[in-house]
């Protein structure tokens, strides 16, 4: 079947002179269209979202830490509105927990880890001189900046930005007489949210396309890296959930605004009956999630992709169970999309639901456990390089089973009733899809800034910042489960109105420590990632003697990344210490020796 | 004191490991000629034995959480009948992933050490295993299985009521931004027809007065309930989602505006029998002495002091509803079922109070401006007036 691709491969042969025309800095690094100038376009705007909404968490971990103290801090970031006197109002402490997840789920962890990365390794991994669409591409990205701008926008709007939590459940997120920031800024929360989601469409329409159409000769897709699997489906994932999430706002946009009830009914608030009727707030988390779930692994997949390639490479053995992997990303993708309601146990939709629900949901553990443990096996009697962006796969290979585990407990209906909405699930979520997605995305800047910047990041530095990351995220998340099951609510602004939970506020002091911390010394990160761009070691074309087609390109950047003739591919891009050769790496593009024997993974 | 102990904790370790990487790097001067920023075997070496420790740090921050606080977690001591039964399901499931996490983190780590990359070492070249591929498969398969089997059995049992046979207590858990009231349902068990639309005065829930089961409709502001009867809630919201938590009983339910949801259960201990528990009494006892030690600090900022804690069931709200959403609860009290039928006796219906409220407000008869929550009162006199 690859020899479809064939012809591409030869269209594009020709086309290598015009790498020469001249690029104005405008259409080279603002609105250009190359895939990999895109790809460092989404690295630095998630960059910088990222720091907001760390940043954020911070703030409101002193709250919860130290409730209304006042804090320098906080007069600093929030002002007088939102912290008169330096003590944080409980709507400024929503409001931060809201855009904290919006943030970090959708801007970070969805945008600028797959719009880094599937930008980036989409073309140069399949041996692609850029992306299907470069202009689609260039405006998927310029979407998404967009969006970005609306999100910080309404972070200053009059009446607050969005506070009713991430999931915007209305009515709370529907009318503004309920919380002050339902007004405006919701408004802008839903604007920026919709473009966000055509941003997101194009780009994996985009992505789609570019892996069935754009695969060199020989790349057949039983020989793709698992890494370009993972961004395939995820792509997929996202085009078949995104609409749905934007129908939802559609809905919700018009509940708000032109006074229809899709959404709500029966609503008696500040002293007036609402003339609302017949709509249901159940339906809209039924919309929520049928997005809301799939996102989980739209933000986890690509990290595990990244991670099964890191892991290959730097164990100088064979990902175990290549196949395998391709089937459990496959049933991942397709049980996510079944899965939304475990969120919705206790909604008050109907328990039959919640039992199709759990199986549902614990069915989706054997394809999670299956990575898990190939990821184990694939470190077996292999030959660790332990570079940072291995301790980082490592590391989200440690969090994402311990997060996965406790992800057995919520999604059995029975003991989701005591749990569900506490502590306990902020740690299980954290722990599965936050840290994991970030130790992901971490693992694929170390691994692959020599390809984005032609330099390297220091070694050291990345080591500080992997341990004490490390040790941290689970100080902030391992004690939290307690605090959870000890029956603590989630986005209670404090504890203090409950005695009850008096014993529990030293656990949250620990766990604010370990995440003051560990939001330090991503700084540690943050530096090196800077200064190593402008001043890092120069990188030789192959640092991780890596066998994957982008590392078979120049280091020098130019348009089409390959000069010349697009390599052929003839193996697939896991053969590291395999006998009968002299390295122990043995590139995709290198000729199967006469007689050597291609293995049916 | 505990957070400065860490971020001590955290500086030493970090500048420690600082150190030993640029001591490994010393010791490599002279060998290579230019420092590569690939992992050497130095590095493979340090992170080696780093990762066994982190294995090590897992393992104590796991056993730390267990000894400090291993008592939080609301498993055994269960109020209600069905707690039993969701402790023991909850027991077997974290056993069991405890058991996985322990296996799983310390082959993980201990790989990651003991195959760290060495000069010369050659990884084995293993891609597939379709028997090992089956196993793995299949363990969890089966073990899911019996889980979910058992928690469906158990969530069957919890969810589905059949109101007819059991003839459980009918009560109302009405939620609001950012109270919650009860209605019980008085001697017919049935409780009367209530819509938003019919709020008036003290018929702050809409209950429609016309309506003949509402008229023994008995409306309170704490909730009481008999032991060892079947009680089932119907569960309403005025205005934006809220959720009725009750950690103790294992009790959860959303309140959705524009629908009735419900949840039922047998409390299985009465507030003094659970005050008397030996656990709870070791928890008040702690909570007692920490509120004590933040009272002397209060005292000398010259705040009032804190009042000791007695236990006491709660409902809680458990769904982000607004800006105090952390203070909406109510006060659940757990009575023998004679002390129970002894303080709903002494409880006014609410028809009766909707009529000595529509007396007084006749007997003044002055028209006042409408105001809604400070003084509903006048708000029915407006209203009756015009109704007239």
């Amino acid at each position: 079947m690859s020899h479809a691709h064939d012809n591409h491969a030869i269209d594009h042969h020709d086309d290598h002179h015009e790498h020469h025309h001249k690029d104005t800095f405008i259409t080279k690094y603002i609105f250009s269209i190359d895939h990999k100038m895109i790809a460092k376009q989404y690295l630095l705007t998630g960059i910088f979202m990222g720091i907001i909404g760390v940043g954020m968490s911070l703030l409101f971990r002193l709250q919860l830490a130290w409730p209304e103290q006042s804090f320098k801090v906080f007069s600093f970031f929030l002002g007088e509105r939102m912290a008169p006197g330096g003590v944080m109002t409980n709507e400024a402490y929503l409001s931060l927990i809201t855009i904290h997840g919006t943030i970090m789920v959708f801007f970070v962890l969805t945008a600028a880890l797959s719009g880094t990365f599937s930008n980036l390794l989409i073309p140069l991994q399949l041996g692609a001189r850029d992306m299907a669409s470069g202009l689609l591409n260039m405006i998927s990205y310029w979407l998404f900046f967009l969006s970005s701008v609306i999100m910080v926008w309404s972070l200053f709007v009059e009446s607050g930005p969005a506070s009713a939590g991430w999931t915007i459940y209305p009515p709370l997120s529907a009318l503004p007489q309920a919380i002050s920031g339902s007004g405006m800024g919701m408004t802008l929360w839903l604007v920026s949210m919709a473009i966000f989601i055509a941003a997101s469409l194009l780009g994996s329409l985009n992505y789609i396309v570019t892996v069935i159409n754009l695969r060199t000769k020989g790349m057949s897709l039983t020989r793709m890296p698992l890494t370009i699997w993972a961004f395939f489906i995820t792509a997929v994932i996202g085009v078949i959930s995104f609409p749905v999430l934007l129908s939802a706002a559609l809905l919700l946009i018009m509940d708000r605004s032109f006074g229809t009830s899709f959404f709500l009914s029966d609503i008696y608030l500040a002293g007036e009956v609402l003339n609302y009727q017949g709509g249901s707030p159940v339906l809209f988390e039924h919309l929520f999630w049928f997005l809301g779930h799939p996102e989980v692994y739209i933000i986890l997949l690509p990290a595990l992709g990244i991670t099964s390639e890191v892991i290959a490479t730097n164990s100088r053995k064979p990902i175990f169970g290549y196949r395998a992997m391709i089937m459990s990303i496959l049933a991942i993708a397709f049980l996510s999309t079944i899965v939304w309601g475990h969120h919705m146990f206790i909604s008050g939709m109907n328990p039959f639901l919640g039992s199709v629900f759990t199986f549902t949901t614990l069915l989706i553990a054997i394809p999670s456990a299956v990575k898990a443990f190939n990821y184990i096996t694939t470190l077996w009697k292999g030959n660790l390089q332990l570079n940072p962006a291995m301790l980082f796969s490592i590391g989200l290979v440690s969090t994402f089973i311990t997060g996965g585990l406790t992800g057995i407990i919520l999604g059995d209906s029975t003991l989701d009733i005591n749990v569900h909405d506490t502590y306990f699930v902020v740690a299980h979520f954290h722990l599965v899809m936050g840290i994991s997605a970030l130790y992901g995305m971490f693992a694929g800047i170390y691994h692959w800034f020599p390809k984005m910047f032609g330099r390297m990041l220091n070694k050291t530095l990345g080591y500080v910042h992997f341990w004490v990351t490390a040790v941290c995220a689970y100080g902030v998340f391992f004690p939290m489960h307690f605090i959870g099951m000890a029956g603590l609510p989630r986005r209670y602004y404090e504890n203090t109105n409950f005695p009850l939970f008096d014993d529990l506020q030293d656990v949250n002091v620990l766990i604010t420590t370990f995440a003051i911390v560990g939001g330090v010394f991503q700084l540690v990160f943050l530096y090196n990632f800077f200064s190593s761009i402008f001043y890092g070691k120069r990188t030789v074309q192959n640092p991780w003697r890596s066998n994957t087609l982008e590392w078979t390109a120049p280091i020098e950047h130019m348009h089409g990344n390959w000069p010349g003739e697009i390599p052929e591919v003839h193996r697939w891009p896991y053969d590291y210490s395999k006998p009968g050769h002299d390295e122990d790496f043995v590139p995709q593009n290198v000729p199967m020796k006469p007689g050597e024997e291609e293995l049916h993974h | 004191m505990t957070s400065l102990l860490v971020i001590l904790v955290l500086v030493l370790l970090s500048v420690a490991l600082w150190q030993l990487t640029k001591i490994f790097d010393l010791t490599q001067v002279g060998k290579k000629g230019e420092e590569s920023l690939v992992a050497d075997d130095n590095d493979n070496k340090v992170n080696g034995y780093l990762s066994f420790a982190f294995l090590a740090f897992i393992y104590l921050i796991t056993i730390y959480c267990f000894a400090y606080y291993g008592k939080f977690p609301l498993m055994s001591n269960s109020a209600s009948v069905h707690g039993k039964e969701v402790d023991q399901l909850m027991w077997v499931s974290m056993i069991l992933i405890f058991i996985v996490q322990t296996i799983t983190q310390a082959l993980l780590f201990y790989f990651s050490y003991k195959y760290r990359g060495r000069k010369g070492q050659v990884a084995t070249y293993f891609s597939d295993n379709n028997k090992l591929e089956f196993i793995w498969s299949s363990i969890p398969a089966i073990v899911l299985a019996v889980l979910i089997f058992f928690g469906l059995f158990t969530w069957n049992d919890i969810m589905f009521i059949n109101e007819k046979v059991e003839k459980p207590i009918v009560i109302e858990i009405y939620a609001q931004q950012f109270k919650w009231t009860a209605r019980y349902s008085g001697a017919d068990n049935v409780l009367g027809k209530a819509n938003v639309r019919l709020i008036e005065g003290v018929n702050t829930l809409g209950v429609d007065l016309s309506d003949p089961n509402a008229q023994d409709d008995i409306v309170t502001d704490e909730l009481h309930l008999p032991k060892g009867k079947k009680v089932i809630f119907k569960i309403r919201s005025q205005d934006v989602l809220h959720s009725m938590y009750m950690p103790h009983f294992r009790a959860q339910m959303n309140c959705v505006p524009g629908m009735v949801t419900q949840f039922a259960f047998i409390p299985s201990m009465t507030t003094e029998e659970m005050r008397e528990t030996p656990e709870m009494i070791e928890k008040v006892a702690n909570i007692n002495k920490i509120r004590e030690e933040n009272s002397i600090a209060l005292v000398a900022e010259g705040k009032t002091a804190l009042d000791p804690y007695t236990f006491d069931f709660l409902l809680l709200c458990n769904k982000i509803c607004g800006a105090s959403h952390y203070n909406m609860q109510m006060k659940v009290v757990v009575d023998t079922p004679e002390d129970y039928k002894k303080w709903l006796a002494g409880k006014t219906s609410l028809v009766k109070s909707v009529k000595e409220e529509q007396a007084a407000k006749d007997a003044e008869k002055n028209p006042v401006i409408k105001d809604t929550t400070a003084v509903k009162v006048d708000t029915t006199l407006v209203a009756a007036a015009s109704m007239k």
